[in-house]
């Protein structure tokens, strides 16, 4: 027990509470765009498991990390465009399509992966870029994204359009500014940043897992909404929810007492019992969820 | 002689339903235009469509220029100079009033939004019309009338050639009509042209140069010289005019309470609500209560029918405290209610004529678990034909019903029961034609006439002149003023009573 708790303090600790935040804070910056705009951003699971998909698959088959990243960010997007030409197109329910692309991203690796490699478990073995953090580009994209998005929704023209476009979308309409369009860019957007966030889920560990994305896309949305709809704070609950995580994952490696199925609840517990306590100061955009 | 500032004539229609059918309207530069119609009569979509927020199936625009309408949009629309300050607002409450005004042409410097000329922007604007206003306050943290000004003020400051007013007044209390129309005249004396939509005849008199008239989606009159407002009331209806509503005879001195409202204190949102009123209306007499839009009202009605929790006070019908009875208790003690929002808390859109007579008369046509289906085909069928509700048809769905016909249903199902003790009309004859409001007044005469206590929240100030035998102001959650008898015939009753609504002390 003494070692337990030794062990979370250290450098290594940390490194590891940063390096399992990443694609939650990656997916909330991603979700907190969209469901700024007045898109319910359910398909966040879609999007981490589709870009930790193309990271892996991307980085063996061409041997670069830059083009495994940049196509998670692409897988990313392209589960955005399906979810928005539902959403904001077609007007379709914003919860039904996120979970239909959640359950389709689910299969469609799986299938892939039975495709080219002959078997749907996992993608081939290559040397992605290791467990540390400062090593890690996918680190610094994070970092760097973070005050992007802080900036960007605060402080630029697209920024202020999108939390317009989210509370009363008559309201932009009626100032000659197309809604629509403000709401695919809001979302294509978002769906990058979750996209780069799921190739943290396989750069790291040098291959694609199925089903790699593990619920995180919907613990990333209780930060969406706990964060107040705010991306700063967004990304602290995932910070959190990182924290969690690596003290399950100790008390599994340092043999506490409790069984691992039952520690490995611990991020999504707190999740729950944060979302039901946590007291709701900030409404949501008045028009998510609403088709214009 | 020059081109007209506005020149339009369109059709449009809504699946089976006809908004315009070539309604055609007119403007000239330098003029006030009065555009007329009782409630869908076409003018919101005509105005839509000259701004470019509707399309239209044909028709012909001229701005200045002739404009292609099948291209036409909102910015094009304000490229060439029109502005619209649209009946329910457009604001953005959660965004500042600076963000607001320049959504849709953000100044930009150095990559970013620039907020500060944002705000220097609006704050000059506003001071063009002699207004002041912080442009930092968030726009949702402001009365509606505030909210209305900084409108005007953003969307006069672009619009150089028309000006779209869309049923301006319909919040405010007449010393803000006054400066609003003030406004509108200055704008006009630039040079600039307004098309102010509305269907308040006093006021059309009052500002406009010229006037059109809808009606059913087609132009039936124009006018560019003296008009009365009878001539004007008679082509919006296409028929007389019914007469005005008359208040029913005064309550018998020794009457008991019907209605008895004490301390009451109801939370509103961002610390509104009611702070402290106490009110008693005696059977048979119509109380009004006179206010802007935002100062307890809601509250305070929504308190009486027992949907928003009391944090003090007490409310009783008919001498019985009803404070923490439910709804259906005060219903069956005799309240009866005619709220505010008919499509949220009167009836329900997607069910039938009888569905919604039976939910509200359950006590009449229940049989235990069950509905008695005869029993009410009986009493819809009363009500319709009593009220002349149309269509006359008992399973036709609520929401294929207009306005008017399904305030008419309300009022039926509500003031036409047995055992009633004290009736409570939030805003009865909002959105409803003239025929039917002359209806729904006539009722409300008659309950009080026949022993009801009657409390009508109203901000249409001659519905409550004609039809009160007292009438207080509500300002900021409390009562401020209040007249009767002689005060309330005199002919200052207005001015006194629009002066307590923007918080003059009597």
């Amino acid at each position: 027990m003494s070692g337990f708790v030794a062990s979370l303090i250290t450098l290594g600790f940390l490194a590891q509470v940063l390096r399992i935040a990443i694609p939650y804070v990656l997916a909330a910056l991603g979700g907190t765009l969209s469901e700024r705009a007045g898109v319910i951003d359910l398909a966040l699971e879609a999007k981490l498991l589709m870009g930790a998909f193309a990271a892996a698959v991307l980085g063996y088959e061409t041997g670069s990390i830059a083009i495994g990243i940049a196509g998670a960010a692409a897988a990313g997007v392209a589960v955005a465009a399906i979810q928005a030409f539902w959403s904001v197109r077609l007007g379709a329910d914003q919860v039904v399509t996120g979970i239909a692309l959640n359950l389709g991203a689910f299969g469609f690796t799986r299938y892939l992966l039975g495709v080219r490699y002959g078997q749907g478990a996992n993608s081939p073995r290559f040397d992605g870029v290791g467990t540390g953090v400062l090593t890690n580009p996918i680190s610094w994209i994070a970092a760097a994204l973070v005050a992007l998005v802080v900036v960007g929704l605060g402080q630029t023209r697209l920024g202020l359009r999108v939390r317009a476009v989210g509370e009363r979308p008559d309201a932009v309409a009626a100032a000659g500014v197309s809604v629509a369009r403000v709401r695919w860019l809001a979302v294509l957007i978002g769906g990058a940043l979750a996209g780069v966030g799921g190739a943290q889920l396989s750069l790291p560990v040098d291959g694609f897992v199925a089903e790699a994305s593990g619920g995180r896309g919907y613990v990333a949305l209780a930060a969406v909404i706990m964060s107040g709809w705010r991306p700063g704070r967004a990304a602290l609950w995932c910070l959190a929810f990182g924290l969690a995580d690596a003290v399950q994952y100790r008390m599994q490696t340092h043999g506490v007492g409790l069984p691992a199925e039952l520690t490995r609840l611990l991020p999504y517990v707190l999740a729950l019992v944060l979302l039901a306590a946590w007291p709701r100061r900030v409404a949501p955009p008045r028009a998510l969820g609403q088709p214009d | 002689m020059t081109a007209p500032a506005l020149r339009v004539r369109a059709s449009r229609r809504f699946g089976d339903c006809v908004a315009l059918a070539d309604a055609a309207l007119e403007v000239a530069a330098g003029t006030v235009h009065a555009l007329c119609g009782e409630n869908g009569a076409g003018k919101s979509t005509l105005m839509r469509v000259v701004y470019g927020l509707e399309r239209a199936d044909a028709g012909v625009l001229e701005l200045g220029e002739r404009v292609d309408l099948a291209r036409h949009d909102v910015a094009g629309a304000q490229a060439r100079g029109v502005g619209m300050v649209h009946q329910h607002g457009m604001l953005v409450p959660t965004l500042t009033l600076a963000d607001n005004a320049a959504l849709g042409h953000e100044p930009v410097r150095g990559g970013r939004y620039d907020r500060a000329a944002a705000a220097r922007a609006l704050v000059a604007a506003a001071a063009r019309l002699g207004q002041r206003l912080d442009p930092d306050a968030l726009a949702g943290e402001l009365t509606v009338g505030e909210q209305q000004r900084a409108e005007l003020a953003m969307v006069a400051a672009r619009a150089t050639r028309l000006l779209i007013l869309d049923e301006p007044t319909a919040l405010l209390a007449p010393r803000e009509v006054d400066a609003l129309f003030a406004m509108v005249r200055a704008f006009a004396a630039g040079g600039g042209a307004v098309v102010l939509v509305t269907h308040k005849l006093d006021e059309v008199l009052a500002v406009a140069d010229e006037v059109t008239v809808l009606r059913g989606g087609r132009t039936v009159a124009s006018w560019s010289a003296e008009v009365t407002a009878a001539e004007i009331a008679r082509a919006m209806i296409g028929g007389e005019p019914p007469p005005p509503a008359t208040r029913p005879p005064p309550p018998r001195p020794d009457a008991a309470i019907g209605l008895a409202i004490d301390g009451l204190v109801v939370p509103g949102p961002r610390g509104g609500g009611v702070v402290d009123v106490t009110l008693r209306v005696a059977a048979g007499e119509v109380v009004g209560v006179a206010g802007v839009e935002g100062n307890g009202q809601r509250e305070l009605a929504l308190a009486i029918a027992g949907l928003a929790p009391v944090a003090r006070g007490a409310v009783a019908v008919g001498g019985v405290d009803v404070t923490r009875a439910k709804v259906a208790a005060r219903r069956a003690r005799g309240l009866a209610h005619v709220p505010e929002d008919r499509h949220r808390h009167g009836l329900v859109q997607g069910a039938s004529v009888a569905d919604n007579v039976a939910l509200g008369r359950l006590g009449e046509v229940g049989r235990g678990a069950l509905i008695d289906r005869a029993a009410v085909a009986a009493l819809t069928a009363q009500l319709i034909a009593a009220h002349d509700v149309r269509p006359a048809d008992p399973s036709a769905r609520v929401d294929a019903l207009s306005g008017g016909n399904q305030q008419k249903l309300v009022v039926a199902r509500e003031l036409d029961r047995p055992g009633l003790r004290a009736v409570l009309a939030v805003h009865p004859t909002r959105g409803v034609d003239l025929a039917a409001s002359a209806r729904i007044h006539a009722r409300l005469r008659d309950v009080a006439a026949a022993g009801a206590a009657v409390l009508l929240i109203a901000a249409d100030l001659d519905e409550l002149l004609a039809l009160c035998h007292r009438v207080v102001v509500m300002y900021r959650g409390a009562l401020v003023g209040e007249l009767t008898g002689a005060a309330l015939a005199a002919p200052d009753a207005r001015a006194r009573l629009g002066a307590w609504m923007v918080g003059a002390t009597p």
